[in-house]
């Protein structure tokens, strides 16, 4: 095979959502993956080495080129993104919905103890959670899980790199004690 | 209490009962474990009367809180025989207060994160500008061919069937699981598939309410084909 390295860095220049080790795999008809671990970390040093203005970035279970952070002031002011504003109300839902999947309206409703139905369609119109059946007891209710999408506009490569809640729990109260 | 701090509650929206009762626990800094149940119930009753003559227009959720916050306080009071074991009652909030912070910190530490779209950004192609459809490709449809498809199912109706005006027999909601049934028995199904040729107005009509219900709910996902310009649904 000519250059791996250099065929996936052109892969990840027009993939528009986080690019796997087995989709790459499946195209280059490689029998094993090693040689792409290879590449992508020798792609991260690189960029690392050369601190430019993106990165190679680790997520939702694959890869990714994303902008550093200290340029979102720039890039902001070329394409003025609609925002993304998630309310408070829609990230206690999400979190619920991450911690908690599957599982039905009236599971995240127990919790936060209002009625969730118009957040939740929000939240699957914005493709960060979907529906993955329905449950069979009595009403049939709608199982409700996150995405991929999910994973890529949190950063997260994947749902255990989410804290367990008692890490949460232990983290806001740390901070509370410093303030 | 001071209707000073009622009036500082104001500025505050509390979403639902828990948020209320999360406020109280804090502004008071009592411990979760071991709620003074009494000063709580009094002040979160307060609550729910001072909302009620703001006229604010609360959720039934708010009253089955304060339901169960009297319940709990009257088992309080019942004396406790030596050789009972003692639950304590309080511990019916504990553990759904407890899942709640937690969930409240989760949802924090969410927000914290660096955003995709507001904190970084990836590159943002548009697929549709490059690819070409081939022979057998699909499309997403719009809804006006979605309406076109249906006007011609009306068109094959005979014409002297007339709407009946009878109570609606199928929800849409018993369809949408009709639909479901039949869906998940053969993954994907075109749209003339769905409308049985003996269906009257008001059932075609009820499918298309369903179909369109079900893409919004994303159970289902609408293409064409580009060459023979059948629609077909597909059950995700």
């Amino acid at each position: 095979m000519e250059n791996i390295k250099n065929i996936i860095e052109a892969m990840l220049f027009v993939s528009d959502s986080s690019l796997t080790i087995d989709r790459i795999k499946s195209v280059l008809a490689l029998d094993d993956t090693r040689e792409i671990k290879h590449a992508f970390s020798a792609l991260t040093g690189e960029y690392e080495a050369r601190m430019g203005g993106f990165y190679l970035c680790e997520v939702a279970g694959g890869y990714q080129i994303r902008t550093r952070p200290e340029y979102t002031k720039w890039i902001k002011l070329l394409i003025s993104p609609k925002p993304v504003r998630i309310s408070k109300a829609a990230l206690e839902t999400l979190a619920i919905i991450a911690y908690k999947q599957p599982l039905i309206r009236s599971d995240i409703e127990h919790v936060r103890g209002v009625d969730c139905g118009g957040i939740l369609r929000m939240l699957l119109e914005r493709k960060l959670i979907r529906v993955l059946g329905r449950r069979e007891i009595p009403g049939r209710p709608l199982i409700y899980a996150t995405t991929r999408q999910f994973l890529e506009v949190f950063d997260l490569k994947d749902l255990k790199d989410l804290p367990t809640p008692e890490e949460v729990e232990k983290l806001s109260n740390n901070e509370q004690e410093n303030t | 209490m001071s209707e000073k701090i009622y009036k500082v509650q104001l500025n505050g929206v509390f979403e639902g009962p828990m948020d209320l009762l999360v406020y109280l626990i804090k502004k008071n800094e009592v411990d979760i474990y071991d709620i003074p149940i009494a000063l709580i119930t009094d002040q979160y009753l307060k609550y729910i009367e001072w909302m009620k003559s703001m006229n604010i227009n609360f959720a039934g959720d708010f009253l089955v809180m304060a339901a169960t916050l009297t319940h709990i306080k009257s088992k309080t009071l019942l004396p406790v025989q030596e050789d009972e074991e003692f639950d304590d009652p309080r511990m019916e909030l504990v553990k759904p207060l407890q899942e709640y912070l937690q969930m409240k910190s989760a949802a924090e530490h969410l927000s914290e994160r660096s955003i995709l779209g507001e904190d970084i950004f990836n590159r943002n192609i548009n697929k549709e500008d490059y690819s070409e459809p081939g022979e057998d490709d699909i499309v997403n449809v719009c809804l006006f061919e979605l309406i076109d498809a249906f006007k011609k199912i009306l068109e094959n109706i005979s014409p002297n069937q007339r709407l009946e005006l009878t109570a609606d027999r199928v929800s849409v909601k018993d369809r949408i699981a009709q639909l479901i049934d039949s869906l998940e028995k053969k993954g994907s199904l075109t749209f003339g598939e769905l409308f049985s040729s003996d269906a009257d107005k008001g059932d075609i009509i009820l499918t298309l309410l369903a179909i369109l219900e079900m893409v919004k709910l994303s159970l289902v996902r609408i293409v064409q084909y580009v060459r023979t310009g059948i629609i077909r649904i597909f059950y995700l």
